[in-house]
């Protein structure tokens, strides 16, 4: 008897499970557990252990004790903090005011008919797919201080080419093209993308307007693509803010912190320095620029 | 391409003009990257001749870096990350999008948008508390770090861009399937994930690319030369000291960015799909 009573519960808890699963709530939940588990060790928690880090005097290897503010009222006092803090600011203004303005040329090219288009679209997106890594290593070489390319073309006018990565103002002057040349292609084909998404009947009501293609442009295109012309400015703002592989690969911070941002100050103070508590504490000011960013997207993608 | 404007001859000239000029600023510097690999050493350090020339071909660079450099090793352990990363991100992806796009329960719409911001949180934000968190799980200096830690950039991704393609498969088709006596899991298993097939591919292929390029982390977690990455490999040991192997450089960045290039050129259509959609919607 009892045999027959155990052999029976068994069914019925693989049942019970079954018929679990088979609700919707249950399921999502269980659905989402190796994602989330994921997500919550790797991002959640080391997210709260940043937060933690930035307020102890940790070094790698060694957890330290809590000493409040100190490691910000330190970096604070810290002139290469402040300069690689402005330079972050203007690495990233003024290379997505030329992403974005060149993006929108592109896109706007890019919208005509021509022979090539598709391949033009394709070869144009090559930077963005690439490794930056690999490819901006041959910016290095083209950028090198005996042998770059540029020079040895300027030498054909008689004209002597500055160290790009050595001389001031030159070295933040080609991390940023780099930076536009990698990142422009984003902005063309979002913006591009969302441009073959406005209404025909829009521009055959500017036509019948007498509205030429630079009005037409400017009064129908741009007002119906500006959520997404925000919003893939705003995605580049948090990553070019965050950038690290351009300017470590280029310059590594240099010569002399002329070329030094957040990440890459971070880098050397919390790793090559070890001083952890410190250099999350640095990481930690990109943070209200990505809430900002971020509160502005969710707010325009709500919206609609 | 409904709207697309035809233009008048003096406007299609500026047009192509800048088309060209845009297209030589854009891949010069992969010309640069495929002749420098190819040529050799007296046309590469030669200051004074046109940079242009040639002078014969050599494959001096890419024979130095598979006899000389662990550029091999570096291939296979890239493709061992971005596998392996790729096919964990999937596994949990495909669960939470078809979780967060098809069921209803509580909190699926705010923690959908948590999956996204977590997208949008950059890596260098992260990368210092979560050495940490890597050295004490002692996963510092192997590749199983790298496949568990690559995730937390690819799931979110890709779980947003599977819950836009799961919205987008009509609920008729589950209802019928429950109608006809298949549990849930069946339905989603067998009705809805054949037909999320292409998104899935997408989602796949994008995964595998940012965890092909991804830097910072294999960076600061691994030093030992044999069990680099192809992104941390090339710039480490054809550098020493003061010297640069360029040759040999541009050939490691040449042949790194082929599996990408390959599958970017079969794939085209989804890599722009699959930016917009990054873009537009997440």
């Amino acid at each position: 008897m009892a045999a027959t009573a155990g052999s029976s519960l068994k069914p019925s808890r693989e049942f019970a499970l079954a018929r679990l699963l088979n609700r919707e709530a249950p399921l999502g939940y269980a659905l989402l557990l190796p994602a989330l588990a994921i997500l919550v060790v790797f991002v959640a928690y080391p997210f709260a252990f940043g937060l933690w880090l930035a307020l102890t005097d940790s070094t790698i290897g060694r957890l330290g004790h809590f000493i409040g503010l100190a490691n910000f009222a330190y970096i604070l006092r810290d002139p290469i903090f402040t300069q690689a803090l402005g330079n972050t600011m203007a690495y990233t203004f003024v290379t997505v005011f030329f992403k974005l303005t060149l993006g929108l040329a592109l896109a706007a090219v890019l919208h005509i008919e021509f022979r090539f288009n598709r391949f033009t679209r394709a070869a144009m997106l090559l930077p963005w797919i690439i490794p930056t890594v690999l490819s901006t290593l041959a910016w290095l070489w083209m950028f090198d201080s005996t042998f770059s390319v540029f020079n040895r073309m300027l030498a054909w006018i008689h004209v002597t080419g500055p160290s790009w990565l050595g001389q001031f103002p030159w070295p933040m002057i080609s991390l940023m093209t780099v930076n536009v040349w990698r990142g422009t292609p984003f902005f063309g084909v979002s913006l591009l993308a969302a441009m073959q998404m406005v209404p025909a009947d829009l521009y055959e009501a500017a036509v019948v307007d007498g509205a030429g293609p630079w009005r037409r442009w400017l009064h129908v295109t741009v007002p119906t693509i500006r959520p997404v012309i925000l919003i893939t400015t705003l995605l580049s703002i948090i990553m070019t803010f965050a950038d690290f592989q351009v300017i470590w690969i280029l310059t590594k911070g240099g010569p002399v912190n002329q070329t030094q941002v957040l990440s890459t100050y971070a880098y050397v103070v919390g790793i090559q320095g070890t001083d952890i508590g410190i250099g999350a504490a640095i990481s930690l000011f990109m943070f209200p620029v990505l809430c900002v960013s971020i509160g502005i997207i969710l707010w325009l993608l709500h919206r609609d | 391409m409904v709207a697309a404007p035809r233009l008048r001859t003096g406007r299609k000239v500026v047009a192509i003009a800048s088309v060209l000029v845009a297209l030589v600023f854009t891949l010069f510097p992969f010309y640069w990257m495929f002749v420098s690999a190819l040529k050799p050493d007296k046309d590469l350090y030669d200051a004074q001749g046109n940079p242009f020339a040639w002078h014969g071909i050599t494959f001096a660079h890419f024979q130095f870096l598979f006899t000389q450099t662990h550029f091999l090793q570096w291939l296979v352990n890239s493709t061992i990350v971005a596998t392996a990363s790729t096919a964990i991100s999937l596994a949990c992806s495909i669960l939470a999008g078809y979780s967060l796009a098809r069921l209803r329960y509580r909190g699926a719409g705010v923690l959908g948008w948590t999956f996204f911001v977590t997208y949008l949180v950059p890596q260098t934000l992260l990368f210092l508390p979560l050495t940490a968190v890597v050295v004490k799980f002692h996963l510092l200096g192997s590749l199983l770090g790298l496949i568990l830690v690559y995730p937390t950039f690819l799931i979110p991704f890709c779980t947003w861009m599977l819950m836009g393609y799961f919205k987008s498969i009509p609920r008729e088709l589950e209802e019928s399937g429950l109608v006809d006596g298949c549990s849930r899991l069946q339905a989603m298993f067998k009705l809805i994930l054949p037909l999320a097939v292409p998104g899935v591919l997408s989602a796949g292929i994008f995964a595998f690319t940012l965890s092909w390029n991804e830097y910072i982390y294999a960076l600061v977690f691994i030093s030992d030369g044999a069990m680099k990455t192809i992104p941390i490999g090339v710039p480490s040991e054809l550098v020493r000291g003061d010297v640069f192997f360029w040759g040999e450089l541009m050939a490691g960045a040449l042949l790194g960015s082929v599996p990408v290039a390959l599958l970017y050129s079969f794939f085209v259509d989804q890599f722009v799909s699959g930016l917009t959609s990054g873009a537009v919607k997440g």
